[in-house]
């Protein structure tokens, strides 16, 4: 059960507080346990946070290749008059479900990505709290994103949009199964997201390395920490809403259906209480990346980094108070208009903060415009827009003309693209000769944002014109005749949104190029620091050993990794900072420094077999009762393998049997 | 439920936990976990607080609770709460004999309450109120439903403790081990103090 992180001298700590322990002998698996760490095995049943990461960060792009096909065939239906491609129903599935793809199994994954990569390096730890259960969350998470898409095969997508309206999701209007499976995905990703906020909120409030106090914890995991937070009490909501939903389509209860005097509203209620705070779970994370690149490339610190914080943690908590934003059309009433009108703008007053402390960071700095810095100052731009006309629906009698508009699709694109998308991408150019040992190409990843860049105001821009000419959203064609005339003619600015669709397309293409480019034959390793970065991730080689660190490192400053390097020699308040040792040198003297003997927890089955159940139980609920026992018991059976599972394998599970497999030399 | 992530001394697997706040991560993971339930269960009795006038003329809450039955079903998980404060303060004496015999009470004082709730149930459904007769049926039943099954959910894993302990099978530390199955026991006692008090004390 326990969770045991410590530096090795503190082994001598432990006197009469020892709890009694029972060391079990065997692993309980029907089969060996696997101990292997390379080929095909030591990914399937690995619980390294690394390995998991870069898995996130694999099938969320895919599944960002398989949203980005559905929004080009929505922007190839809108790009003339009566449009073909798509038949009404078909439209409607392509657009909830590429929403539904993006911010469920892209953005948040791919966040997720970074979150577990990074936080335990930016901490000093050598893994999560809980490995096994953030393997879990990789699986859950996978196999509920593959579950809602094989919908598509099984009688049509969801059709309702993201959010589900009822009474709109009830079987009368969306007879197919395609709700249910949006449904029952959802729920199975939820369990992957609570999961894994529970474990990174425990990774860093217990597993930070010694001197780290939560002022001097590296700005990313800070975001992350509070994403977290969202998710461990935005969730829940989100389950108790889509359970009654499961129980009205499934099992013929009235939650939602107004004939039988339900409530309309509260699906939306519940809705949003999720959803807005999903928001900020989505851009939050990247508020953390660019606030981690701007210092780097700037070469100062981060302005206000207690503000930063603080802002984050604002948006946090004020996130909780301003859902019914989203219902200023539904007649909420004047007294909850105006509460959440103004919680609404009170909440762009944090967001301000960061972007003042962005600007003031790179205010008299020494800028180096790489691929990272361009995007993250990308980030402050377009986001900036969004930002904006976020602030415009915050005026209520404005919102009410925005509402189910394109303006709005303009609006949160412009967030969530120009806000979180790009920010991760920022990260991708960062942090990628870390996990990989190799630069991207400069070059290419220049033409890369370019690209990304003109093609997401091409794209997006337009819609602000004409969602405010009025076109509706979620409309599936639109005619010449009422297109209007002159420069605000919908037909023009919707035949530019699909062009800058296909621009944007090819500039994410080049990403992949960039890739591939970047780890041909020949191409040269990554120097240990080549962004001449500050945090606690860079004291490791890249990329890291997979005990993440020889020794856990000590931490004196925020900003850690610049301290070892540069030293003040400035007085009088003024800075001076000069080299004092080499990256090279500042992991030279860790790895010289190495404690001695490093266990690692095993590898194990349970995780993903446990995950496994849960789309077999979900496809029973659809389906066949006995599919939900059978995976009940495959559950059940999981639960008491892992429950009873030592951490470390048995030494007669290696093959051949030692017991040093998985030990790290001292000075290896 | 966690694992070892990395210890100096190949003997020593346990105890001595360094942690930055010096709690458990264990611990930490299940007030998390707790939390974040109190948000579930916030959701569904928010749900039922707006269905409950819901329902027609005979059969709404003030026609066919039973306070008398229900108010003995929650003394006994009350006292499961009782029983649970035992086992952990035998645990903590590592006296093994009364952890599994205080458990096991505890296992059975749940197992009294979900067997009341089954024959509440029964009776409400030979009433006419099935799940879906009303908007007030498909919230009470959902909501207390929910209850039902967090308590049974919490009957099994203490009953696969006292295996556990018998076959000195328990991963880790036993006396936390003991503790953390209290803190969600208790949890969802406390729930059922809050379901109680609004669903079946509060007139409709």
């Amino acid at each position: 059960m326990a969770i045991i992180e410590r530096p090795s001298d503190a082994v001598e700590v432990v006197d009469e507080t020892t709890p009694s322990v029972a060391t079990p002998e065997s692993s309980y698996g029907v089969f060996r346990r696997p101990v292997e760490t390379t080929g095909w095995k030591s990914w399937l049943f690995t619980i390294d946070h690394k390995k998991l990461g870069i898995m996130y960060g694999v099938v969320a792009m895919f599944f960002f290749v398989v949203g980005g096909i559905e929004a080009l065939l929505l922007r190839l239906q809108l790009a003339g008059p009566n449009g073909t491609v798509l038949s009404a129903d078909k439209y409607n599935q392509m657009f909830t479900m590429h929403a539904t793809t993006m911010v469920f199994l892209f953005v948040m994954p791919m966040a997720a990505a970074f979150a577990n990569y990074f936080v335990p390096l930016q901490i000093g730890a050598r893994d999560v709290a809980f490995p096994r259960i953030n393997a879990f969350g990789f699986w859950a998470f996978l196999f509920g994103g593959l579950f809602l898409n094989t919908s598509w095969f099984l009688g049509g997508g969801a059709d309702g949009g993201w959010f589900m309206y009822a009474p709109n999701s009830s079987v009368a209007f969306s007879p197919s199964n395609g709700v249910d499976f949006w449904g029952l995905g959802l729920q199975i990703t939820g369990i992957a997201s609570l999961t894994g906020a529970i474990n990174l909120i425990v990774t860093v409030i217990n597993m930070r390395a010694p001197g780290m106090s939560l002022m001097k914890l590296p700005i990313f995991t800070w975001m992350v920490l509070v994403v977290q937070f969202l998710l461990l009490f935005a969730i829940p909501v989100i389950t108790v809403a889509l359970f009654m939903l499961m129980f009205q389509r499934s099992f013929d209860a009235t939650f939602f259906s107004v004939e039988a005097g339900a409530d309309p509203l509260l699906w939306q209620h519940l809705f949003w209480i999720f959803g807005h705070p999903e928001v900020y779970i989505l851009v939050l994370p990247s508020f953390g990346i660019v606030s981690e690149i701007l210092p780097v490339f700037s070469k100062k610190p981060l302005f206000g980094y207690p503000l930063v914080v603080f802002s984050g943690a604002a948006i946090g908590f004020v996130g909780w108070g301003v859902w019914a934003h989203h219902m200023f059309a539904s007649g909420l009433g004047p007294i909850s208009v105006a509460a959440f009108s103004v919680a609404t703008m009170a909440i762009a007053i944090p967001t301000g903060v960061k972007i003042v402390n962005w600007t003031l960071t790179m205010w008299g700095g020494k800028l180096r415009f790489t691929v990272p810095m361009l995007y993250s100052v990308g980030v402050i731009v377009q986001f900036t827009i969004g930002g904006l006309s976020g602030v415009t629906h915050s005026v209520a009698p404005s919102d009410t003309q925005q509402t189910d508009t394109y303006y709005i699709v303009a609006h949160f694109h412009y967030v969530i693209f120009g806000g979180a998308v790009l920010g991760l991408f920022a990260g991708m150019y960062y942090w990628w000769p870390k996990m990989f040992g190799k630069m991207l190409n400069e070059r290419l990843g220049r033409v890369n944002f370019w690209l990304t860049i003109i093609g997401m105001n091409l794209t997006f821009g337009p819609m602000h014109i004409v969602g405010l000419q009025g076109q509706p959203r979620r409309m599936y064609v639109w005619t010449e005749n009422r297109a209007g005339d002159g420069f605000f003619n919908i037909g023009f600015w919707n035949l530019i949104a699909s062009i800058g669709s296909f621009v944007l397309a090819l500039g994410i293409l080049l990403f992949f190029v960039n890739i591939y480019v970047s780890h041909r034959k020949g191409t040269e390793k990554a120097p240990l620091d080549p962004w001449d970065a500050r945090s606690l991730e860079w004291i490791t080689t890249n990329p890291p050993k997979e005990h993440n660190f020889d020794r856990l490192p000590e931490v004196g400053h925020l900003d850690e990794f610049f301290h070892r390097k540069y030293e003040d020699r400035g007085s009088d308040g003024h800075h001076e900072f000069h080299q004092i040792a080499t990256a090279e040198e500042v992991v030279a003297e860790e790895e010289n420094n190495a404690d001695g003997h490093i266990h690692l927890p095993s590898p194990s089955y349970w995780p993903i077999l446990l995950a496994f159940s849960l789309p077999i139980m979900a496809y029973g609920v659809i389906y066949n009762v006995f599919l939900v026992i059978g995976g009940a018991v495959l559950g059940l059976v999981s639960f008491y393998g892992w429950g009873l599972e030592p951490h470390t394998a048995p030494e007669d599970d290696y093959d051949p049997p030692t017991g040093t497999a998985m030990e790290v030399a001292a000075h290896g | 439920m966690a694992d070892t992530a990395v210890h100096a001394d190949e003997h020593v697997d346990h105890g001595g936990h360094y942690s930055s706040t010096g709690l458990s991560n264990n611990k930490l993971a299940m007030w998390m976990f707790l939390g974040s339930e109190c948000l579930l269960f916030g959701g569904l009795i928010s749900t039922y607080m707006l269905y409950r006038g819901r329902h027609s003329e005979n059969l709404g809450p003030d026609q066919v609770w039973d306070i008398p039955f229900t108010s003995a079903s929650s003394f006994v998980l009350l006292m499961s709460s009782l029983t649970m404060v035992l086992a952990v303060s035998s645990a903590v004496r590592d006296d093994d004999r009364n952890t599994k015999v205080w458990l096991s009470v505890t296992a059975l004082l749940g197992a009294l309450f979900v067997a009341g709730q089954v024959y509440e149930f029964t009776t409400f459904y030979r009433e006419g109120l099935g799940f879906t007769t009303s908007l007030f049926s498909s919230s009470f039943y959902t909501l207390t439903g929910f209850h039902g099954v967090h308590v049974s959910v919490g009957i099994i894993m203490l009953m696969s403790l006292v295996g556990m302990i018998s076959k000195n099978k328990v991963v880790g530390d036993k006396k936390e081990t003991v503790e953390l199955f209290g803190l969600y026991w208790h949890f969802v006692d406390v729930v059922w103090i809050l379901i109680f008090t609004l669903v079946y004390l509060i007139p409709a």
